[in-house]
């Protein structure tokens, strides 16, 4: 697939008092991932080409996607969309990118979400709302070893939008 | 065109009176900003000065004190040559309960179009909110090199 398209539309960083490689695994192990992403489980074959999916915890696939990079412990890239109908269509594809780098005693974790086409500050709106709570729990996980239990309600204002182009929500 | 801003979120396991006092008191912030000292008395129409390691890099007049929701400041960057130019720039946290966590919303608006400062506060404040949610969660700030930044001027 070709990433030179695509414009970063939310950035979000974060420093944590870790390892490059543990904020890698935690990024990257279905088990770790359950304590800090709503209860989500990720599941990624590290490899360029590999799958990368997102389970409810039920089980059911939430988000499904592709390794585009993958630079252990610096740099993943993956595309991410939403099993949702019609949301690809209208939306294309969303990409991320997780960067790892040391600052001192440090990491800093730079999340990028971005896209092939201009998207309204409505339907971004959900990314906006889910990763500050997604990485503050993953680096309460890795400093205090407890999650952070961030409840959240579903991101209106982004369902909202999505419902208004015709894309069938939960 | 909306004028460009700056927006971060966070989530601290803590409450909104200790985060408060956190935000508003030199004893705290020397650990998570920097070495820096926040030199007010947080009334409304109180002068605020940061001064890092000694040395004055920020002023403004507090403008908002609502503890423990709200805080706002006036924001003016007097060290670097091309920042200090720039208008003055509006800093407001807001600190809201959330189950046994605490959402803090940090709003630093009002920047000129393609400003010098809104890079370098874009870089900082990530670092220092970290570093702050890593103090009142933990007791311990981070050890981050401001050089580690990579913000022109603050090596």
């Amino acid at each position: 697939m070709k990433i030179d398209t695509f414009k970063p539309m939310t950035v979000y960083t974060i420093y944590i008092a870790s390892t490059p490689e543990k904020v890698w695994e935690a990024l990257t192990s279905a088990e770790f991932s359950r304590k800090y992403f709503f209860g989500n489980s990720v599941e990624v074959e590290l490899k360029v080409g590999g799958a990368y999916v997102v389970r409810t915890p039920d089980g059911a696939l939430h988000i499904s996607g592709e390794v585009i990079e993958c630079d252990p412990p610096k740099k993943l890239t993956f595309t991410f969309n939403v099993n949702w109908p019609a949301l690809i269509e209208k939306l294309g594809p969303t990409l991320v990118t997780y960067e790892i780098e040391s600052a001192g005693e440090a990491v800093r974790l730079t999340m990028t979400e971005s896209h092939d086409r201009p998207l309204s500050d409505d339907i971004l709106s959900g990314g906006r709302q889910g990763w500050p709570a997604i990485l503050s729990s993953l680096k309460s996980v890795l400093e205090t070893g407890k999650p952070l239990v961030v409840k959240m309600a579903p991101p209106q204002r982004m369902l909202a939008a999505l419902r208004e182009l015709g894309i069938a929500t939960p | 065109m909306p004028r460009p801003e700056f927006v971060y979120v966070t989530y601290i396991e803590t409450t909104p009176e200790k985060l408060w006092q956190a935000l508003t008191s030199s004893e705290f912030s020397r650990r998570y900003w920097f070495n820096t000292e926040l030199q007010s008395d947080f009334k409304v129409g109180s002068p605020f000065a940061l001064v890092m390691n000694g040395t004055t890099t920020d002023v403004g007049e507090i403008l908002e004190a609502d503890p423990p929701r709200r805080l706002s400041y006036t924001f003016h960057h007097v060290l670097n040559e091309t920042a200090r130019k720039e208008p003055p720039t509006k800093v407001v946290f807001t600190l809201e309960k959330h189950g046994n966590l605490v959402k803090l919303t940090l709003t630093h608006e009002n920047f000129a179009a393609g400003s010098e400062l809104l890079d370098g506060i874009s870089r900082g404040w990530p670092a220092i909110l970290a570093s702050l949610k890593s103090l009142m969660e933990t007791g311990t700030a981070l050890t981050i090199p401001i050089a580690a930044l990579g913000i022109e001027g603050m090596e």
